[in-house]
């Protein structure tokens, strides 16, 4: 009788596993697909485009197509591919990733640390800022800017997305500094520690997962940014978002699928990268709070 | 010149008043203990004496400077937290060495003050590991060792021990004592068990609902309770409290107990004065277990001592005693008697009590009477 049960639970989790590997690699297949077909036209002729299946693996291996989209595409009036785009990201994106982690990191700091009267309705403020869509900030931002006199530059595009992404990343570590016994904070008081040394002493030591995840959200938002870059820059300081819509939409003649896909995929790869290195401590640190220790 | 005093402090939350005129004071060297029930306050006013929160009003000094307003840092104070609180990014040298470091003590003295106070705490071969590779106990020593390697003139310790298994807490608590004795500082000890503060304690400070309900030394509560709580809420098995009606015997008054079908009046000495405006009402006498016991020839006759043969309801062995109990007015009183007198439960013994010690109290303001 035992043994018949056991074995009876041993073939059900059996079929249980098939399935939900079954699923698994068909949801699989699904977000796959498209960077599948991306990535094999983009290593294709154009003539093969055009003869050939949209899933068929390319005959022959080309890189033309990826050595024009980054030197010679026309984004525009000018041609010289989107290498110049790339930096103009590069240089906006890293020092606004940066500062918006290290300010969320230091309003998480202070919202829990150091809770001062008000401190909840301040966080309650902060939470909304997460609600509002790009659209609607973008005339009083557009003002704001011009006031600075900060507008169409690399410094104001990196000034939006601060302030835009301080309200996420504060948030984040709000979230996770609550977690951390209060304790802590007090036996450094006594050992005389203050605001700042506490902070860097202790506090942000004990950040990293967090740090990652702050870092992975707002690389990915801010470099994949597309509203901000179109409104708040001009010319040759545009993204690279930017400068991908303007690649696919220059019109000369035929359309070139397999320059599109290699723009296309230059543009997503510092994502992925991103991903990649650094996406398990994504899931560790967004679960740290949950699972103690 | 007094070690801490605290006068008259209050503290509210949002209107909700916390700590309602705490007055204490301590001498030099001094080992205070502050015991009570959950959420009566304790951590509070430890705070309030470290500086991580203020009072709302009243005074603290600390030797002979006004505290109220000086920072943590600048009370000349070290703490042990109930968690502990080691920082879990640094080793334990680094957590001994953090408050030196931040006071800006030369390294190589440092060196010197790490290494004396693993020696005296049997932490040296622990230097190196962090917190996380650390067992309960081995915790403990270390949030001691940062606590005592900077010589402070007060130490507070918030429930240190209340994370450890039995055995362990007794081996720490002997060892608090003996640093304690060997450094001479005085300590202010939260705890909620009532035998760590008998046998830590030079002060007690027994709190309730954010008021000191008596402030004295461990024996001065034990055997004289201020009131009801304070009788009940320290020793273990707690003291016996036995509704009974006061009678006039002889020329004093005394107690009218029954037990079985046979009803006992024991005169209480020295009971005349107190007792005397409680004749025929019923008060609460209270007794503790070990002041009721086989009985003895060699005290018989003595005034204070009172036989009576009462059914016994129930036994339970502890080993070095027999706990016996024995209905007396309709509840069960504890009766702490040697094993080898200890008779059966349904049989009936000859009990001792030993009356100079008993105490009374008003059933209804729960205040000592006599
Ligand atoms: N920051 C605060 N804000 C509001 N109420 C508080 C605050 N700190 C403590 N209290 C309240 O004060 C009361 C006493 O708390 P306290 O921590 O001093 O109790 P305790 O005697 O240390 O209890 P325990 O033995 O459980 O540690 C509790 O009712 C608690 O809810
Ligand atoms: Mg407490």
């Amino acid at each position: 009788m035992a043994d018949m049960s056991v074995a009876h639970t041993a073939g059900a989790s059996k079929l249980g596993r098939f399935i939900i590997y079954g699923l698994l690699a068909l949801v699989c297949l699904y977000y796959l697909m498209p960077l599948f077909v991306m990535l094999s036209t983009s290593l294709k002729s154009l003539d093969e485009i055009r003869a050939g299946n949209l899933l068929s693996l390319p005959g022959e291996f080309r890189t033309d197509a990826w050595v024009k989209a980054w030197d010679s595409a026309c984004t525009g009036v000018q041609c010289e591919g989107l290498k110049g785009f790339f930096w103009n990201s590069v240089s906006f994106v890293v020092p606004a990733v940066v500062i918006s982690t290290m300010i969320g990191a230091f309003n998480g700091y202070a919202l829990t640390m150091y809770r001062f009267r008000g401190s909840d309705l301040v966080f309650g403020m902060l939470m909304i800022g997460c609600f509002i869509p790009f659209q609607v900030v973008l005339l009083p931002m557009a003002q704001t800017l011009g006031a600075l006199g900060i507008a169409n530059s690399t410094l104001g595009l990196v000034f939006v997305h601060v302030v835009y992404g301080a309200a996420f990343t504060t948030l984040f570590f709000r979230n996770y500094y609550v977690t951390i016994p209060d304790e802590l904070v007090k036996a450094a008081k006594i050992d005389g520690a203050g605001f700042l040394r506490i902070f860097f002493s202790i506090i942000l030591p004990l950040s990293v997962p967090i740090i990652v995840v702050s870092v992975i959200w707002q690389f990915t938002q801010v470099w994949n940014d597309f509203l901000f870059g179109v409104v708040f820059s001009s010319g040759d300081r545009q993204p690279i978002t930017v400068a991908l819509n303007n690649l696919v939409n220059t019109s000369t003649g035929v359309k070139e699928y397999n320059v599109d896909m290699a723009a296309a995929i230059i543009a997503a790869l510092p994502t992925l990268l991103v991903y990649i290195v650094a996406g398990k401590y994504f899931v560790r640190g967004l679960t740290a709070g949950a699972v103690k220790g | 010149m007094g070690a801490l005093s605290i006068r008259n402090v209050r503290k509210s939350y949002h209107g909700n008043e916390i700590l309602k005129g705490i007055d204490l004071e301590i001498d030099k060297g001094e080992f205070l203990i502050l015991v009570g029930p959950s959420g009566c306050g304790k951590s509070t006013l430890l705070s309030m004496i470290a500086g991580l929160d203020s009072v709302t009003s009243g005074e603290i000094r600390i030797g002979d400077r006004v505290v109220n307003d000086l920072s943590p840092k600048d009370r000349d104070i070290a703490m042990v937290f109930q968690s502990y609180a080691l920082y879990p990014n640094m080793t334990v040298r680094e957590n001994i060495s953090f408050g030196l470091q931040i006071r800006k003590v030369p390294a190589a003295e440092q060196a010197r003050i790490v290494e004396r106070v693993a020696n005296t705490l049997q932490i040296g071969h622990l230097l190196d590991r962090k917190p996380s590779q650390l067992s309960g106990g081995q915790r403990q020593r270390v949030a001691m060792g940062r606590a005592i390697s900077r010589e402070p003139s007060l130490f507070l310790f918030d429930e240190p021990l209340s994370n450890l298994d039995a055995k362990l807490r007794v081996e720490m608590r002997t060892e608090i004592k003996l640093l304690h004795q060997r450094m001479g500082t005085s300590i202010v000890y939260v705890t909620h068990d009532q035998i760590e503060a008998m046998t830590l304690g030079d002060k007690i400070a027994v709190m309730k609902a954010g008021e000191v309900q008596q402030f004295g030394t461990p024996q001065e509560i034990y055997d004289n309770p201020a009131n009801l709580f304070v009788a009940g809420f320290m020793g273990s098995p707690s003291m016996n409290f036995i509704p009974a009606k006061v009678e006039a015997v002889g020329s004093g008054y005394g107690v009218k107990l029954e037990s079985g079908q046979r009803t006992h009046v024991f005169p209480v000495p020295g009971g005349d004065g107190k007792l005397k405006a409680w004749e025929g009402r019923e008060v609460l006498f209270g007794i503790r277990p070990e002041q009721i016991t086989h009985k003895s020839e060699s005290r018989l006759g003595l005034p204070q001592f009172q036989t009576a043969e009462m059914p016994i309801r129930l036994t339970e062995p502890t080993g070095p005693d027999t706990m016996v109990l024995v209905p007396i007015n309709g509840k069960d009183v504890v009766c702490r008697v040697h094993p080898a007198h200890a008779g059966q439960p349904g049989e009936s013994m000859e009990l001792m009590f030993d009356l100079s010690k008993s105490v009374f109290f008003d059933p209804a303001s729960e205040q000592r009477i006599a």
